[in-house]
């Protein structure tokens, strides 16, 4: 009989080694489902995971799809460190979005370069408004936050529906639904000629640095781990819980809703039903394998950006449907765990007892 | 076979190494039936990892194990249950929101008449002295009452065997003195009993025989009755035992002034607080006496800002009117709080001790435009392991790491080094060992002298007698008036422990009514 022991001492090397080598499980996971699948497993391996890297293009689409991984994985790392659980950073980026687009067709008419100042402005207070809903009921009903936060996804998703059928539709446009093309005013400027890397990569990278010295370095972002660690230590020293749920949610739903200003201003240009891919979800496998590490959030989201980009490959040239690269996430992130349990407690094999 | 009676227990050799330390090296002793055998030593001492290779829940690497003559592989502690074993231990393991009775069905792999086995908890509470509500959860009960449950769980199974470690910490004298009889009473049935602790006054009453380890090793084996506590002790710490000295001062201005605290508590089964008034002085330490359970945890709760009051006006810090002030708050005018829970509450386990001494001594210039100065905090809690003693892998080893007593010398360091202005302390000394606690009252002391108003709630009693000035006896969550402590006696306060003292309306509970007997 297999059992499950508790070790004596939690390894810290391998806290750190157990993301890593949750990606390594989850290569030999992606193989053998190759070769399941009647796939050549090292072509499936060269076309899901290298050729999304082989020139300056493939590799300037790899930092755009990681990007709003980057800014939503670090807003969301702020609260998991005190265990606010923010589930609907999906939610939170769309309707950072929607607050965005709202911005860019409103002044449509205008060239300033106010205009995308404004944009990211409402973009992050569109997420904050939305994350502000389950940290209001959580601190003042003791609601769950996980569910209202999830629930929450779904009525911003068939809000924003709503409004690109009604009435932020495209007059001219043959009733698809979707927003006017934005204004060059509305769109962030490209990094790179000939690529779609725009200037939200280097958001990014500073919301990831800002996010580094908030958690290391603040006393704020101190209190918010010992609340993670341990409420009565935190309850005894005295810091406060409900601002720290406030702070988790605010700089969650800020992260991701301007993560949902970048993508309708960056490379989709329009308000759409589909302007998120997912991103709000994937984030959270990021932040997890990221260990809520500015640092590691980095790497994980290249990672996560990497296979989004090879389920669009494995699509076009392994003729594989487009839900492989949520089954290379979720493999991902049940490696993690499994690869978790192991730092915490030990495999042993048992004889039966007799009697 | 020889004529000589079998050993009940006889352990030879027996070695258990950590990754970093060495446990046990090499220990043996021997329990005869029907025998109290002490196993004395300090915290650290090896003396639970002993108990845990006994009761099964580790496994020596070396020595070898006798249960009534027979070599035996004790697998685990349902194996040592089967054999005869109990155990009642130090860190109690129930299941929070269970009651009672259901912990115990679980704990004895019972099934059926729950109704059948709260009659029979009742039977042996009653008569061994430990009184318990079988109907209640555990999460409502106080430390003392789950260690009565513990206690009461293991004389079900009716033991051969019966391992206690450290019972006495959280009963009345009156109490422990019944514990005693009751353990006496169980020896004479035959049933051996193996007691740890480091309390030499008990092991000198109680036990028949005495194993002393030191750092993992038996440095001794003595008829304690034939002993003095001064040559028990230099066994157990290789030196004399350190008294504290005290100093001559004269009670200042009342620094910590509670009046009419009343409250209700949240909890069905917890204590209501009724009309608590006292003063706490500069330069003074007031002790409060009571059996745990009585109302200390509220009154904590409310006196460290953790639960702050509706009000302002029930509690003064030099002053200032602070019943609806946080913790933090109430730190910015002067007061440091010990807890009783040290891992958890006290401190964060995984946290380094550099970072948990920033948990409350943010305010000592550790900060700077809400940035944490790294070198500052690492000298801070450099210092507080420096001058108390802390024995430990420096400031960025992990709070889990330290052992209890250490981790006190931290915690208690971390408070004074803010020269707090009062100092509250609940269980200055609880599971600490003597050399350490001698120290921590010496430093309350000191502390003291140096104008601080300190309060301390515990339930050793002579510990309060030894370092303070006056005592006051919760009860039922009354307070008691303040007897200088030159003007009273253990018995005194030990009546008033069961919530008799003159003026008080005389309801007695079950549990009061108990304690006195």
């Amino acid at each position: 009989m297999l059992r499950l022991e508790p070790r004596a001492d939690a390894s810290r090397l391998m806290r750190y080694l157990s993301p890593l080598i949750a990606v390594a499980l989850m290569l030999i996971g992606g193989l053998a489902l190759f070769a399941a699948l009647g796939k050549d497993p090292l072509e499936g391996f060269r076309v899901y995971f290298l050729n999304p890297l082989r020139d300056l293009y493939g590799l300037s689409e790899l930092l755009l799809k990681a990007t709003p991984l980057m800014l939503i994985a670090m807003g969301l790392s702020v609260g998991f460190r005190a265990n606010v659980w923010n589930i609907g950073a999906e939610g939170q980026f769309i309707m950072g979005g929607v607050a965005a687009s709202a911005i860019a067709l409103y002044f449509i008419e205008s060239d300033s370069g106010w205009v995308l100042t404004g944009m990211v402005l409402a973009g992050a207070l569109g997420g904050m408004a939305w994350a502000a809903i389950p940290a209001f009921l959580r601190t003042l009903f003791n609601t769950n936050e996980i569910l209202t936060s999830l629930m929450l996804v779904y009525i911003a998703q068939l809000a924003v529906s709503w409004l690109v059928h009604g009435p932020m539709i495209d007059p001219d446009g043959f009733g698809f639904p979707q927003s006017k093309m934005f204004e060059d005013s509305a769109l962030l400027p490209e990094l790179l000629g000939g690529t779609r890397l725009n200037a939200a990569f280097p958001m990014a990278l500073t919301a990831l640095g800002l996010g580094y010295v908030f958690l290391q370095r603040s006393f704020m972002g101190f209190q918010m781990r010992v609340a993670g660690e341990s409420e009565p230590a935190a309850r005894y020293a005295g810091f406060a819980a409900r601002r720290m749920i406030w702070v988790g949610f605010l700089a969650g739903g800020a992260l991701a809703g301007i993560a949902g200003m970048a993508e309708v201003a960056g490379p989709m240009g329009q308000l759409t039903t589909h302007l998120s891919n997912n991103y709000g979800f994937a984030a959270i496998i990021v932040a997890f394998i990221a260990r809520l590490n500015p640092v590691g959030i980095f790497f994980a989201s290249l990672l996560m950006a990497l296979l989004y980009l090879g389920g669009e490959q494995a699509q076009q040239y392994l003729g594989l449907p487009s839900s492989i690269s949520n089954v290379f996430q979720g493999l991902l992130l049940l490696c993690l765990l499994g690869a978790d349990v192991l730092i915490n407690y030990r495999l042993r094999w048992k004889p039966a007892e007799a009697g | 076979m020889n004529d000589a009676p079998t050993a009940r227990l006889e352990l030879r050799g027996i070695t258990k190494t950590y990754p970093s330390v060495v446990a046990n090296d090499r220990v043996s002793l021997k329990v005869m039936p029907g025998e109290i055998h002490a196993v004395l030593g300090e915290n650290g001492a090896g003396k639970s990892t002993l108990m845990k290779v006994i009761y099964g829940v580790t496994h020596p690497g070396a020595g070898e194990i006798l249960w009534e003559g027979e070599r035996v592989r004790i697998r685990n502690p349902a194996h040592a249950r089967a054999l005869g074993i109990g155990m009642v231990f130090q860190h109690f393991s129930l299941f929070e929101t269970l009651t009672v009775v259901e912990n115990v069905a679980l704990a004895l792999e019972l099934s059926g008449d729950l109704g059948l086995l709260a009659r029979q908890i009742e039977q042996v509470s009653e008569k061994y002295g430990l009184p318990v509500d079988p109907r209640r959860r555990v999460h409502a009960l106080s430390v003392g009452e789950r260690q009565r449950v513990e206690i009461i769980r293991c004389l079900l199974q009716k033991p051969k065997l019966l391992i206690m470690d450290e019972p006495t910490s959280v009963l009345t004298p009156g109490a422990v003195q019944k514990l005693f009889e009751t353990l006496r009473q169980l020896a004479a049935e035959g049933c051996s009993i193996l007691y740890i602790s480091h309390k030499l006054d008990e092991i000198q009453q109680l036990c028949h025989v005495a194993t002393v380890l030191r750092d993992g090793r038996v440095t001794g084996e003595c008829v304690p009755a034939n002993e003095t506590p001064e040559s028990m002790a230099r066994l157990m710490i290789g030196k004399a035992l350190p008294v504290p000295e005290l100093r001559p001062h004269s009670p200042g201005a009342p620094r910590l002034q509670v009046a009419g605290l009343s409250r209700d508590s949240d909890d069905p089964f917890g204590v209501e607080l009724q009309d608590i008034h006292l003063d706490v002085r500069a330069g003074e330490i007031v002790g409060i006496a009571g059996v745990s359970g009585n109302g200390q945890k509220e009154l904590l709760l409310a006196l460290s800002g953790e639960e702050p009051l509706a009000e302002r006006y029930p509690i003064r810090i030099d002053g200032v009117e602070a019943g609806r002030m946080g913790p933090r708050a109430r730190r910015r005018l002067g007061l440091g709080f010990v807890p009783e829970e040290r891992l958890g509450r006290g401190a964060v386990p995984s946290l380094s001790l550099a970072f948990n001494g920033l948990l409350t001594a943010h305010g000592q210039g550790l900060l700077r435009h809400g940035l944490i100065r790294f070198a500052a905090m690492r000298a801070f809690a450099r210092r507080c392991i420096e001058r108390f003693d802390v024995r430990c892998g420096g400031a960025e080893a992990a709070a889990r790491s330290l052992s209890g007593g250490n981790l006190q010398k931290f915690i208690m360091g971390r408070e004074i080094l803010q020269s707090p202005g009062v100092l509250i302390v609940a269980q200055p000394t609880w599971g600490v060992d003597v050399g350490a606690a001698a120290f921590i009252r010496q430093q309350l002391i000191d502390l003291a002298a140096s104008g601080t108003a300190i309060l301390v709630i515990s339930e050793e009693l002579e510990e309060l007698f030894e370092i303070c000035d006056r005592l006051m006896v919760i009860a039922g969550g009354r307070l008691s008036p303040s007897r200088r402590v030159s003007e009273t006696s253990i018995e005194e306060i030990g009546l008033w422990m069961s919530g008799l003292w003159p003026g008080a309306d005389g309801q007695a509970t079950v549990e009061r009514a108990d304690a006195a007997s």
